[in-house]
């Protein structure tokens, strides 16, 4: 063992590493915790930087490749910073079907951004997911944390139009 | 090293009757007694990995395929390893994993000594029916010594397990998922960047086929040296005991 092996000190004196470092301390720095603390972290910056993701591997003993395997996996994480607004758009079979490709290509065409792209004036992203669960609600998309059904390309590219103004 | 068990599985593969300690896998017991599995992901030395799915057998009594390599023997099963099902599923999915990178073996350096092209040619896969992707993906050549070509990586995963069990480094992992997997050193930084790599070159070796080489060596001498793997697994069991 490495007695004189101390935990790294939080890459910034921002408060909300507090947070992050909390959850770590409450796990007692499993490297099996890792997940949760990657979660904190995403909920308290908005996004997993390059910093962060040194600070939790070093914390928690975990390998770098490992932490950034489990951040690019899931969706839930970014690593980039966010809009201010967010919409995203379900690809799953049944929304599919019901034209969410149509919707996702509107908002291509009127704000020039891809999913998982934000505008270059940091208002809006785009994102996409595999399911949202939602079918029966087919083409559902996700604006701002909630779900809307039913939708019309027109209607979501208004709804974004207002956001960046 | 395996203690010997008290616990003997009497089993029978392609109808030879075969025995077996419990804690054995059917792929090391069909090894044992000179029955050939194809396998790609799997390598003696390292933890089973279940990815590559060409050592799936039947087994009797069960409806799907189980995949050799992470199926432990049992008292009574009767495994079938060569049925014209499976080498039709086994070419198939060779057939996938062509179709899904970019493997030309004519300008391949490891053309001669992979894996993947060997099992192709013993398995019988001829010709590829369906579309190519032609992905494009990156190169890293950024290491002094070593070079990583994406486009002819299968996702193996044994460079990962390589460098995580044996090594101790874990300088590399799999990133993103579905198509999109890829893998990468570290923070995805450049190979010769990253801090953890301690130049080994275990990777390169166990790597199947050219998309982990080394720099500098014509195609003939690209032969992949893997003695290392059971001797130093040999050497540490020694130690520990």
């Amino acid at each position: 063992m490495l007695r004189n092996y101390k935990k790294p000190a939080p890459p910034s004196d921002d408060k909300r590493w507090r947070l992050v470092e909390a959850t770590m301390r409450r796990h007692g720095h499993d490297p099996n915790a890792l997940i949760e603390v990657l979660h904190t972290v995403q909920e308290s910056f908005g996004y997993l930087e390059e910093e962060a993701l040194q600070f939790v591997a070093a914390s928690l003993s975990v390998p770098l490749s490992r932490v950034y395997g489990v951040a690019t996996f899931y969706h839930f994480f970014n690593l980039k910073p966010q809009g201010e607004h967010s919409c995203v758009v379900c690809m799953g079979t049944a929304c599919y079907i019901k034209g969410s490709g149509a919707i996702v290509e509107a908002i291509e065409q009127e704000f020039g951004v891809k999913p998982g792209e934000t505008t270059p004036d940091n208002k809006f992203s785009l994102l996409s997911a595999r399911c949202l669960g939602s079918c029966g609600l087919a083409p559902a998309a996700v604006l701002d944390n909630s779900v809307a059904g039913k939708l019309e390309p027109q209607q979501v590219v208004e709804r974004i139009r207002e956001w960046t103004k | 090293m395996k203690q010997p068990s008290s616990r003997i599985k009497t089993l029978k593969i392609d109808g030879q009757d075969v025995g077996a300690h419990e804690d054995e896998t059917v792929l090391e017991v069909a090894r044992e007694n000179g029955i050939f599995i194809p396998t790609l992901c799997e390598l003696e030395g390292l933890s089973p990995h279940g990815g590559c799915r060409l050592c799936l057998v039947e087994v009797k009594g069960i409806n799907k395929l189980l995949p050799a390599c992470v199926t432990y023997v049992e008292e009574g099963m009767e495994v079938t390893t060569n049925s014209t099902r499976l080498q039709e599923y086994r070419r198939t999915i060779l057939e996938l994993i062509f179709s899904e990178g970019n493997h030309i073996c004519s300008v391949c350096v490891a053309n001669g000594h992979c894996d993947l092209q060997s099992l192709a040619q013993k398995l019988g896969m001829y010709h590829v029916s369906v579309p190519y992707r032609h992905p494009r993906r990156s190169v890293d050549a950024s290491h002094e010594r070593f070079a990583l070509d994406r486009n002819r990586c299968i996702l193996c995963t044994r460079c990962v397990r390589v460098c995580d069990e044996i090594e101790g480094a874990h300088t590399w992992d799999v990133s993103g998922r579905g198509i999109e997997a890829h893998i990468v050193t570290d923070l995805n930084q450049p190979w010769g960047e990253s801090e953890t790599c301690t130049s080994c070159g275990k990777c390169v070796n166990v790597c199947p086929t050219g998309a982990l080489f080394e720099k500098g060596k014509a195609v003939a001498e690209m032969a992949k040296k893997r003695g290392f793997l059971p001797y130093l697994t040999l050497m540490r069991e020694k130690r520990t005991r």
